[in-house]
C-alpha cells in the first residue's frame, strides 16, 4: 500500500480535487445505480440473480455503439429505441429460454443464466473480436460548471436519465395493472397465481424491465467508456455489489447503494490508484457480508 | 408430581405488532401424551417452532429436563433429545425411505451399518418395512406422514414433538396410525401433539393445554378441558357455550 | 469389495491408455483430467451439498499460485509446494464458507458471493507484485521428478490420473459415510436436516474446505505442467464454469459424473474448436449452448441419464438392500 508523499500530500488532499472525485463518484455511481436496478428489480421477483446481466449490458453496448456508427443515431436518442428493444429481448429469453429450460428450479435457473452470459459474452467475442471501440462524440468532453468543479456533459446527462427512469419505474409500479401484478408476484407467487395471475407473463415482463433499464444504461454510458465483449463484467459485478449493499430486491436500495459505491470507489481510486479502484468497492463487499448481509434496505435473512 | 420433561414458562412471542404467543406456559408431564389444541391461528405451530428451536422467543424461557434451552439451535436439541415432525411434511424428496430414515439414524450412529439397522427397525415399527427402498416421494399423505415419524425416530428421542400429524389421513388410516403412538408413549417417550382431530386427541392425550388468540386459555384432562366454557367459546365463538346450554363439547 | 470395484476397473483402464496414445491425444486427456479433478471439487459442494459456486476459480488460482510462488520465489521443494497449495485451498474455502455460510446466505446469493470472491483474487493477483502481476509467475524448467516435473508427458498423465483415482476413492468414501449422509439432506431440505440434529453449517463449511482442497490440486497441477501461470489463468471465469459445466454434464452427486463430464466437455470443446478454426470464442458460446442444453433436457447429467434409462427397465426387479440410488 503507498502512502503519498509528505510533499504531495497537500495535491492528494485538497479539497477541489476531493470534491470532483465525489462529484464523479455520484455521476458514475447513479448510472451503476440504473444497471443493479436491473438486477434488483429481477431479484426481487424472480428471486434469482440474472447472471446474464453483465452479457446483456455488453450487448446493449455494442448495439449503441453501432446505432451510432451506422445509423448515425446519438446515444441519448438510440436509448429510446434500444429499450424497447432490449425489453423485447428479455421478455423473450426469460419465456422461451430460461423459463422452460429452468423446469422452475431456481438452481437450475441460475445456470441457464449463467450459460446465456457465457453465449452472449463469446457469440460478441466471436463476431467484433476483442478490439475495444469508443465513439467520439462532438459534446462528450464538453464539461459544466457548478461552481466547486467541472463535470463532463454526458455524465450530468445520465445523472438525470436515471432518476428519470427511477421515476418512470416507480409511476409503472404503482399506477398501472402490470405493475401491480409485479408487486403482487413479487410479494406472494402462489397467491397472485391462485388471484388468476399469469406469472410466466410477470416474470417475462420482470425480465424485460430489467434488459431495457441495462440498454438505457448502455446508452448513458458509452460516450465515456470503451466498448469490448467484456465490458458488461467490469460494471455486472459493480452491480452485484451494489445490490448486496443496498439490499436484494429493494430499488431504493439499488439507487442509494448506487451513490455510494460510486463515490467509494471514485475515492479509492484517488488514493489508491486506478487499478485498485475496484478493490474498494469489494471491501465494502465484504464488509457488508460480515455485518449486515441483509444489506441497507433488504429483509432480513 | 414429578418435574415436567418440558416446561414453557410465560412464553411471548411478537412480530413486529402482532403478540402471537402471549406468556403461554405448559408442561408436557415424562411419559405421557400432551396435547396442543386451538382454533386455527391461535399460534400453537409459533410457540411449537419457539419449543423446538426454529424460532427465538421474545420473552419467557423453555426448559428440557431441568435445563434452560431457550434459544437454542434445532440441532442442538436433537442431541439433546427432543425431536419434531412438521406440519407440512418435509421428506428429502430425491431419496429413498430408507435413506430418508438414515440421516436420522445417523445421529447417534456413527457407523453406516449400525445406522442402517436401526433405520430398519424403525421403518418396522411405524409400518414402513415394506417401502424401505421406494423413493420418498412416491409414499401416500398417510406414507409421508409415517415417514416423518420415523426420521424422528430414529434420532431416538426422549421428547417427540408432533405437529399435528394425523393433518389430511382419513378415519381408517388415523384408526392405524394412533396405536403407532400410543405404542411410542408405551416405551417411554414422552410427546406432545398439536392436533385438530379432536377424536384422535380425546383418546390419545391424557393431558390438554388449549391456545387461543395465544394465551393458554385452559387446561387439564380431555373431558375437563371440552366441558370447559371458554373453550367452547374459543371454538365456536362468543356465547357458544350459553346457547349449548352447558352441554359437553363433540 | 463391491464399493471400489468400478473405481478400481476405471482407473486400471485409464492407467492403459499411455500405453497406446499418442502425444496428442496424451495431452488432450491430461488436460482433460486436470479439469475432472477440478470439477470433482466442485461435485463435493455443488453436486452432494446442493451449494452451487460460481467462483470455484477461487480455489484452483490459490492452489496454483502457491504451488509457484513457493517454488519460484522461495525456493520450496516442488512437492512441498503442491501439498501446501492443496492446503491454501481448503483455508480459502473454510474462510469463504465461513463468512457466507455464517450469515445464512443460499442459493443466488452463494451462488453470487463466490463468483464475487473469484474476481476480486483475481483482480488483487492481476496487480499484487507478489504474483508477478501483469506479467504472471514463471516456474523454472527443472525436469526432475523431484521438481514434480517429468520428461515424459505418460508421467505426468499417470500423476494426474493418480490425484483423479484419490478423487474417486474421497467422494465414494464420503458418500457411505455420515458426513455424506447429512451432506446430502442439507442438500435436500435443510430444515428437515436441522430438526434431525445435523449441524448445517458445519457440514457445508466442512464441504467447502474439502472442495476447496480437491480442486486447488487441479490449479496446482496445472502449473507443474504448463510451468506459468497468471491471474486470468488462475482465477478467470473459464476454470470457474469447466468446474461446474463437467459434474452437471456428467452428473452431479455422482462419484464418475466430473470425470465422464470433463472427457465429453472437453472432447466437444475440440471438435468445436476444429469445426470453427479456432475462431475465439465460439468453443465457448458451445459450453454455454451444452449448460443450457443439458439443464433443460438432462438435468441429471449421462449418468442420472443412463440410471433413469435402467430403472425403467429394471422396474420389476428388487433392488439390493442398502444400495443407495440418487435422486
Amino acid at each position: 500500500m503507498c502512502r503519498p508523499r509528505h510533499d504531495l500530500r497537500s495535491v492528494v488532499f485538497s479539497p477541489a480535487i476531493l470534491t470532483a472525485a465525489i462529484v464523479n463518484g455520484l455521476l458514475t455511481g447513479a448510472v451503476y445505480a440504473l444497471v443493479a436496478l436491473g438486477l434488483t428489480l429481477v431479484y426481487g421477483v424472480l428471486h434469482i440473480i440474472n447472471f446474464a446481466h453483465g452479457a446483456l449490458l455488453t450487448a446493449a453496448m455494442f448495439a449503441a455503439f453501432f446505432a451510432y456508427q451506422q445509423l448515425g443515431l446519438d446515444p441519448y436518442v438510440a436509448a429510446f429505441l434500444l429499450a424497447p428493444l432490449f425489453f423485447a429481448l428479455g421478455y423473450a429469453l426469460q419465456r422461451l429460454v430460461i423459463g422452460p429450460a429452468s423446469h422452475g428450479d431456481d438452481r437450475n435457473m441460475l445456470l441457464v443464466t449463467l450459460g446465456l452470459a457465457v453465449i452472449i459474452e463469446n457469440a460478441l467475442l466471436y463476431a467484433f473480436r476483442a478490439d475495444t471501440r469508443t465513439i467520439d462524440l462532438p459534446y462528450a468532453f464538453a464539461t459544466f460548471n457548478i461552481g466547486i468543479t467541472f463535470i463532463a456533459v454526458p455524465r450530468l446527462i445520465g445523472f438525470a436519465a436515471v432518476f428519470a427512469v427511477a421515476l418512470a419505474l416507480w409511476l409503472l409500479m404503482t399506477m398501472t395493472d402490470i405493475g401491480r401484478a409485479i408487486r403482487a408476484v413479487a410479494k406472494e407467487k402462489l397467491g397472485a397465481q391462485l388471484a388468476g395471475i399469469d406469472v410466466a407473463h410477470v416474470y417475462a415482463v420482470t425480465f424485460g424491465l430489467g434488459a431495457a433499464c441495462v440498454a438505457i444504461a448502455a446508452c448513458l454510458l458509452i460516450p465515456s467508456y470503451y466498448v469490448n465483449p467484456t465490458a458488461g463484467n467490469a460494471f455486472v459485478l459493480v452491480a452485484f455489489t451494489i445490490v448486496v449493499l443496498g439490499g436484494m430486491g429493494s430499488v431504493p436500495g439499488a439507487l442509494i447503494g448506487g451513490l455510494v459505491v460510486g463515490v467509494v470507489e471514485s475515492l479509492s481510486s484517488l488514493f489508491l490508484g486506478d487499478s485498485l479502484g475496484q478493490v474498494g468497492i469489494f471491501i465494502i463487499f465484504i464488509a457488508v457480508l460480515l455485518v449486515r448481509p441483509s444489506g441497507l434496505f433488504g429483509a432480513r435473512a | 408430581m414429578a418435574e415436567p420433561l418440558l416446561a414453557v414458562e410465560r412464553v411471548s412471542r411478537r412480530f413486529g405488532g402482532l403478540l402471537a404467543v402471549n406468556a403461554a406456559s405448559l408442561a408436557a408431564p415424562q411419559g405421557r401424551i400432551t396435547a396442543l389444541i386451538g382454533p386455527n391461528g391461535a399460534g400453537k405451530t409459533t410457540l411449537f417452532a419457539i419449543i423446538s428451536g426454529f424460532l427465538k422467543p421474545s420473552d419467557g424461557a423453555v426448559r428440557y429436563a431441568g435445563e434452560n434451552i431457550t434459544g437454542e439451535p434445532p440441532h442442538k436439541l436433537a442431541r439433546r433429545g427432543i425431536a419434531r415432525t412438521f406440519q407440512i411434511v418435509q421428506p428429502f424428496t430425491g431419496l429413498t425411505v430408507r435413506e430418508n430414515i438414515l440421516v436420522g439414524a445417523h445421529l447417534r450412529h456413527r457407523a453406516r451399518e449400525a445406522a442402517l439397522a436401526l433405520a430398519e427397525h424403525v421403518a418396522r415399527e411405524v409400518g414402513l418395512a415394506d417401502r424401505l427402498d421406494r423413493p420418498a416421494d412416491t409414499l401416500t399423505v398417510a406414507g409421508r406422514k409415517r415417514l416423518e415419524l420415523a426420521r424422528a425416530l430414529a434420532t431416538e428421542p426422549k421428547l417427540l414433538l408432533l405437529d399435528e400429524v394425523l393433518a389430511g389421513l382419513n378415519p381408517s388410516e388415523i384408526r392405524d396410525i394412533v396405536p403407532v403412538i400410543q405404542g411410542l408413549r408405551d416405551r417411554g417417550i414422552t410427546i406432545v401433539m398439536i392436533e385438530h382431530v379432536m377424536q384422535a386427541v380425546m383418546s390419545l392425550a391424557e393431558h390438554v393445554f388449549v391456545l387461543a388468540e395465544g394465551r393458554i386459555i385452559a387446561e387439564g384432562t380431555p373431558a375437563q378441558v371440552a366441558a370447559d366454557p371458554a373453550v367452547i367459546e374459543a371454538y365456536l365463538g362468543h356465547g357458544a357455550a350459553a346457547r349449548l346450554g352447558g352441554a359437553h363439547g363433540h | 469389495m463391491k464399493t471400489w470395484m468400478p473405481i478400481a476397473a476405471v482407473v486400471v483402464l485409464l492407467a492403459a491408455v499411455p500405453v497406446v496414445a499418442s502425444n496428442v491425444v496424451l495431452n488432450f486427456l491430461v488436460v482433460a483430467l486436470m479439469i475432472a479433478l477440478a470439477g470433482q471439487g466442485w461435485n463435493i459442494l455443488g453436486g452432494y451439498g446442493g451449494q452451487y459456486s460460481f467462483g470455484h476459480a477461487a480455489f484452483f488460482g490459490t492452489g496454483a499460485y502457491v504451488t509457484a510462488i513457493l517454488q519460484a520465489r522461495y525456493g520450496v521443494n516442488a512437492w512441498a509446494a503442491f501439498a501446501l497449495g492443496i492446503a491454501a485451498g481448503a483455508l480459502v474455502g473454510a474462510v469463504i464458507g465461513g463468512l457466507t455460510f455464517r450469515s445464512g446466505l443460499r442459493g443466488s446469493y452463494f451462488a453470487l458471493v463466490t463468483l464475487a470472491f473469484a474476481e476480486v483474487l483475481r483482480i488483487l493477483a492481476s496487480v499484487a507484485p507478489i504474483t508477478g502481476a501483469g506479467v504472471g509467475t514463471l516456474v523454472k524448467l527443472d525436469l526432475r521428478v523431484g521438481a514434480m516435473q517429468f520428461h515424459s508427458r505418460a508421467v505426468f498423465y499417470w500423476l494426474i490420473l493418480a490425484l483423479v483415482a484419490a478423487a474417486l476413492a474421497i467422494t465414494r468414501l464420503i458418500e457411505r459415510s455420515r458426513f455424506g449422509v447429512w451432506l446430502v439432506a442439507v442438500r435436500e431440505n435443510e430444515d428437515a436436516a436441522v430438526a434431525l440434529g445435523v449441524d448445517a453449517t458445519a457440514v457445508k463449511l466442512a464441504a467447502m474446505a474439502i472442495s476447496g482442497a480437491i480442486t486447488a490440486a487441479a490449479g496446482g497441477f496445472y502449473v507443474q505442467y504448463f510451468l506459468f501461470i497468471d491471474s486470468g489463468l488462475a482465477y478467470g471465469t473459464w476454470i470457474s464454469i469447466d468446474a461446474l459445466l463437467t459434474p452437471i454434464i456428467g452428473g452431479v452427486g455422482t462419484v464418475f459424473g466430473p470425470l465422464l463430464g470433463a472427457l465429453v466437455a472437453r472432447a466437444l470443446g475440440e471438435a468445436a474448436q476444429w469445426l470453427t478454426g479456432d475462431a475465439p470464442g465460439l468453443d465457448l458460446v458451445a459450453y454455454g449452448a451444452v449448460l443450457v442444453l443439458v439443464i433443460a433436457f438432462m438435468p441429471r447429467g449421462l449418468i442420472g441419464g443412463l440410471a433413469d434409462l435402467r430403472r425403467l427397465m429394471t422396474r420389476r426387479a428388487a433392488p439390493a438392500a442398502g444400495e443407495a440410488s440418487h435422486g
